[in-house]
């Protein structure tokens, strides 16, 4: 498996595995640990509130981050979703929000 | 369709008890685990695969376009072909594999490996919270079913699901159609830029940069508009903010998302809903 220098052969595909095996832990970890516990009322709020705050803790970082043109699109995006209900609506507005925003040098 | 309007603490309630009634293999057992628990069934319908599939199709522009970065990058680290798509059908995570494939080098040692993993840990943390909030809905479902689907579920499945069950659905099929058919997307998506390097020369002029982003908030905004958690959504927000300055990598999701999870927790009980 190894040479002296302990290099490894097929190098590339233990590091995709051990990549795709700690990934497959997490993807299955929180699921079967939270079935394990005993469902307190606080946990089952914390629990109720878990999808909101996962999606603000990628969006807003993220939203930031992109500059003006993600402070301007991002809250367009969330308005014509809002008042359309259509994602794909959504998303094309934010595009083009955006690109306006780069385009006017923002 | 079917749906229910059970509201989410009868959904949680229900949770607890042990039992897994829906997909029991024989008649017998399924008339005894019926006599058992009724409350608990979740069905698995085609109609719900269907809707997965379509509370989906807001990701797949931005599955491609990311897809073809990560392509791109394998090439230009001179994964091959197979190794590419290898790497795309089981790790199936982004960010993880663009971080990853940054770090790649042409000869590997057991450490190297191991920080390869790390690094794939460290990005995907936040997989450990998405499945923790797919319990409540999930649990009666049995675990042959269950973790199948979770081993391939990527953000924009998750986000799709979450939705759905925000809503009042509770149909397990709209989780498996979404994670197989985001598999799928993003396995197909490494194919071009794997092939025809970088097929977007400059996304950002485009904005094309933030389509992640604008899917998610295009999800999260129905979800809000029904639940109302405008505070675990505004801690989870700034602690994320504040931690993404001040970390670098992607501690920022973990760290907010459980600030967020713990304010709702440990909120006054008095206070609204």
């Amino acid at each position: 498996m190894t040479d002296i220098a302990g290099h490894l052969h097929n190098g590339h595909l233990y590091a995709i595995a051990a990549m795709a095996f700690v990934t497959l832990l997490l993807r299955l970890g929180g699921y079967w640990l939270i079935g394990r516990v005993p469902l307190t009322t606080r946990l089952r709020r914390g629990l109720e509130a878990l999808p909101v705050a996962i999606f603000a803790a990628s969006v807003v970082p993220l939203a930031i981050k992109g500059g003006p043109a993600g402070w301007i699109a991002a809250p367009v995006v969330a308005a014509v979703m809002f008042l359309s209900g259509k994602e794909i609506l959504a998303l094309a507005t934010g595009v083009a929000a955006a690109s306006l925003a780069r385009g006017m040098g923002l | 369709m079917l749906r229910t309007t059970l509201s989410r603490a009868k959904c949680a309630a229900a949770w607890s008890s042990t039992s897994r009634s829906v997909f029991a293999s024989s008649t017998k057992r399924r008339m005894k685990r019926a006599m058992n628990k009724p409350a608990d069934a979740i069905p698995f319908t085609i109609d719900g695969v269907r809707t997965g599939v379509r509370l989906c199709l807001p990701f797949v522009p931005g599955y491609f376009l990311f897809g073809a970065a990560v392509g791109a990058l394998a090439a230009q680290k001179g994964l091959t072909f197979a190794e590419a798509l290898l790497m795309n059908a089981i790790v199936c995570a982004a960010a993880s594999q663009m971080v990853a494939l940054e770090m790649w080098r042409a000869d590997w040692t057991w450490l190297h490996v191991l920080a390869v993993g790390g690094v794939a840990a460290m990005v995907n943390l936040r997989f450990v919270l998405s499945g923790a909030s797919l319990r409540p809905w999930l649990s009666p479902v049995r675990a042959g079913f269950v973790y199948p689907a979770l081993g391939v579920l990527t953000d924009g499945a998750w986000a799709a699901s979450i939705r759905y069950n925000a809503e009042g659905g509770r149909d397990f099929g709209v989780l498996a159609g979404s994670s197989v058919f985001l598999w799928l997307t993003w396995i197909t998506a490494g194919v071009p830029g794997y092939l025809l390097g970088a097929l977007v020369s400059n996304p950002r002029a485009f904005g094309l940069d933030l389509l992640i982003v604008f899917a998610f908030t295009a999800t999260l905004v129905p979800i809000l508009k029904r639940t109302r958690q405008f505070m675990p959504f505004a801690v989870s927000g700034l602690v994320a903010l504040a931690v993404s300055f001040l970390t670098p990598g992607y501690w920022f999701v973990a760290a907010g998302a459980i600030a967020g999870a713990l304010a709702a927790a440990f909120r006054n009980p008095k206070a609204a809903p």
